[in-house]
């Protein structure tokens, strides 16, 4: 009994748990109970057809202030992301939101907005070493082949779709996140950039950090190869498989899933 | 002491001894003038929704001699690399470095302009009407004024470096009348560089007036850095006449002061003539700036372009009241207005009325305001990296502000200019 109580106290720990999660946009509930848990070292995909939740689900987490948490909880190494407020919290807490549309921020160079970010999660008093930052930033950019002159550039302004996605995962590498959820990275990338993000993902893949990759196709996770995969329909987890499952996904469509699921139900 | 003329409050004409004779009875008519001329009221369309009771100078005085000479111009430093500087502080010159000029380069005071270079002074010195509402004012300022620059670059010389003024107030209810007048031969090029600055956070008065005169061809980059004390009343009214050719860069970056009134007359006078006008307000509290503006195209093929952001927050007010006016036989004009409102506080408030006259058929003119908030997702965007609601907000604000310095040239200014935006706004 206290062997299994211990087992499930790490566990517990060292995992992204999303249990019985409901939400609502307004009126109208999009999550319908989703449980979910990603421990730490793995990947997991959420695959799913558009409006299914699986977006919607990234923004509840991050905190999004559109939506509304009706019941459920997601606990993360332990911590009721939900006991924390605001959006900002829940980042320096170690989630970290890949946007599938990152937003332009007009007069606010790269290079400043991630060093306010780092500078963020550093005590009070603590001042960030700018030799140090800029050392750092510039090796993450040179391995994400993003040219040197970003660092003065606006943030997302007039960027391509490739560059957009490219600075969300510096944003990532820089900021070392426990937990990484990836809101369609894959779109809008042409294959050469898709290779460059997938290459930054799996740069940071590791046994300390967590990732919950949503994506509509299947393509994506031919270069993050994910430990699970999990297929969404209308707001909750309806079957999860291994890496195959997107394969069969990508063969079959999605509604044989629902299907499926009504079979059995 | 006699009670009938009081000395201890209110502004009293006493003429400097430092101008020659002719001027001085031009400054004892401009008194007279300014005595005899009504304040304005709201109901003066130049004086829509302004705040007139914030206009009353009876709590302000002639300033007295400065007590900190040295420590003033030891605060005068900017810019790294400059051509020269003026410290000028309650009206007097305190500091005068030139040798970085260029040969032919004039940069003097007034007065000294007044008797070495009187028919430059004559011909330019206040030439242009003070048509948007404050001529009463510039009639003070004409019977007040005892500093002020003259920047004269003769034809075909072009100052490589910055030309760096201060104007520095001290003192409670201190009173200060900045006056820089540039001007340009044909094909010259030179950058100005105006601070105005309080030596304590004590009310004070200050009442300056710019002209700018740009021969053919000319090439003006001016920035002024407002940043009198939170208790300041200031008026700063600007012309600029653009010859043939000739373009002008202005930014006005108002980080201080509680009431600003400012007034920008551009005229394209020259066919082919440019002026752009900038200008950065971050307001809080109840700071107030009150900015009217004219574009006069006299000329074809000219182009002016007006660009003003406000951020307002507290209980701030920004008002803007501009006009185009093109006038007949200004063929292909190409005239643009905009002023852009950041509002950040439900109490704040911003008037914007921009606006057109055109006399003749063939031309580009556009004009708006815009007002609106941080939107919600650029924010949570911020937030979604760590960033504090209240540290991304004025990355926002900051950014809003730096994304109009780009339309500097000069980037070492630009990064100035930046860092005291920054500054302002406890970014960093």
């Amino acid at each position: 009994m206290r062997g299994l109580h211990q087992e499930f106290l790490i566990y517990l720990l060292m995992s992204l748990v999303i249990k019985n999660l409901t939400a609502n946009i307004g009126d109208q509930q999009i999550l319908k109970g989703v449980n979910l848990e990603v421990p730490k070292g793995e990947v997991h995909a959420i695959m799913g057809k558009n409006g299914s939740g699986k977006s919607t689900l990234a923004k509840i987490m991050a905190g999004h202030p559109d939506y509304t948490v009706t019941g459920g909880e997601v606990l993360m190494d332990g911590e009721n992301l939900f006991d924390m407020e605001e959006p900002d919290e829940r980042a320096r807490a170690g989630l970290f939101l890949a946007f599938q549309y990152p937003m332009e921020i007009p007069g606010v160079t790269i290079a400043n907005f991630i060093r306010a970010a780092v500078q963020a999660r550093l005590p009070e008093g603590e001042e960030l070493e700018a030799t140090d930052y800029y050392a750092n930033l510039y090796a993450k950019m040179d391995a994400l082949k993003i040219p040197r002159a970003f660092t003065s550039r606006s943030v997302n302004e007039g960027f391509s779709g490739g560059e957009k996605k490219r600075c969300e995962i510096l944003q990532m590498a820089m900021l070392e996140p426990k937990y990484a959820v990836l809101d369609e990275t894959d779109s809008g990338l042409d294959i050469d950039a898709l290779k460059i993000v997938s290459d930054g993902v799996n740069a940071l893949r590791s046994p300390d950090r967590g990732f919950l990759v949503i994506t509509h196709y299947q393509r994506l996770l031919n270069y993050i190869v994910p430990d699970k995969v999990h297929v969404m329909v209308d707001g909750r987890i309806a079957m999860t498989g291994d890496k195959d499952l997107a394969l069969e996904l990508e063969a079959k469509g999605y509604d044989w899933v629902t299907e499926g699921e009504l079979a059995t139900a | 002491m006699n009670p009938e003329t009081p000395t201890t409050d209110g502004l009293q004409f006493t003429p400097s001894p430092v101008w020659p004779d002719w001027f001085r009875s031009a400054q004892q008519d401009a008194w007279n003038e300014y005595l005899a001329t009504p304040a304005p009221t709201r109901k003066d369309e130049t004086w829509r929704y302004a705040n007139i009771k914030a206009l009353d100078l009876s709590a302000f005085r002639n300033a007295p001699p400065i007590a900190s000479e040295g420590k003033l111009i030891n605060a005068s430093t900017g810019l790294e690399a400059i051509a020269a500087k003026l410290v000028f502080g309650n009206n007097a010159l305190v500091h005068s470095q030139t040798d970085g000029l260029p040969a032919g380069v004039v940069v003097q005071p007034l007065d000294v302009a007044a008797r070495e270079n009187e028919a430059l002074f004559r011909q330019y010195f206040l030439s242009q009407p003070v048509e948007l509402g404050s001529h009463k004012y510039a009639l003070l300022h004409k019977a007040l004024l005892s500093g002020g620059v003259l920047v004269h670059v003769p034809a075909n010389v072009e100052v490589a470096l910055p030309i760096e003024l201060y104007h520095w107030v001290e003192g409670a209810n201190s009173s200060v009348f900045p006056h820089t007048l540039i001007v340009l031969g044909d094909n010259a090029k030179v950058t100005v560089v105006d601070h105005f600055k309080s030596a304590d956070g004590a009310p004070a008065f200050a009442c300056g007036i710019n002209d700018f005169h740009l021969g053919r061809g000319a090439k003006l980059d001016y920035v002024a850095i407002q940043d009198w004390s939170a208790d300041t009343l200031a008026f700063h009214i600007n012309s600029t006449v653009c010859d043939r050719d000739s373009s002008s860069t202005a930014l006005v970056a108002n980080l201080g002061g509680r009431h600003i009134r400012g007034e920008s007359f551009s005229k394209l006078a020259g066919e082919g003539s440019r002026s752009v006008m900038l200008s950065i307000n971050p307001l809080d509290g109840e700071r107030h700036v009150d900015q009217r503006t004219l574009q006069d195209h006299a000329a074809p093929n000219a182009t002016s372009d007006l660009l003003y952001r406000n951020s307002l927050d507290d209980k701030s007010q920004a008002i803007f009241s501009g006009l185009i006016r093109v006038e007949p036989g200004s063929k292909q004009t190409d005239a643009y207005q905009k002023v852009e409102n950041l509002v950040l506080s439900e109490d704040a408030v911003a008037h914007s009325m921009p606006g057109l006259q055109i006399l003749n058929d063939d031309v580009r003119c556009t004009h708006g305001a815009t007002s609106g908030g941080i939107s919600q997702d650029e924010l949570f965007y911020m937030q979604a990296r760590g960033i504090r609601p209240d540290l991304g907000r004025r990355l926002v604000v900051a950014g809003f502000f730096h994304s109009l310095l780009e339309r500097l040239d000069n980037e070492t200014l630009r990064a100035r200019v930046a860092a005291l935006v920054n500054a302002r706004l406890g970014v960093e």
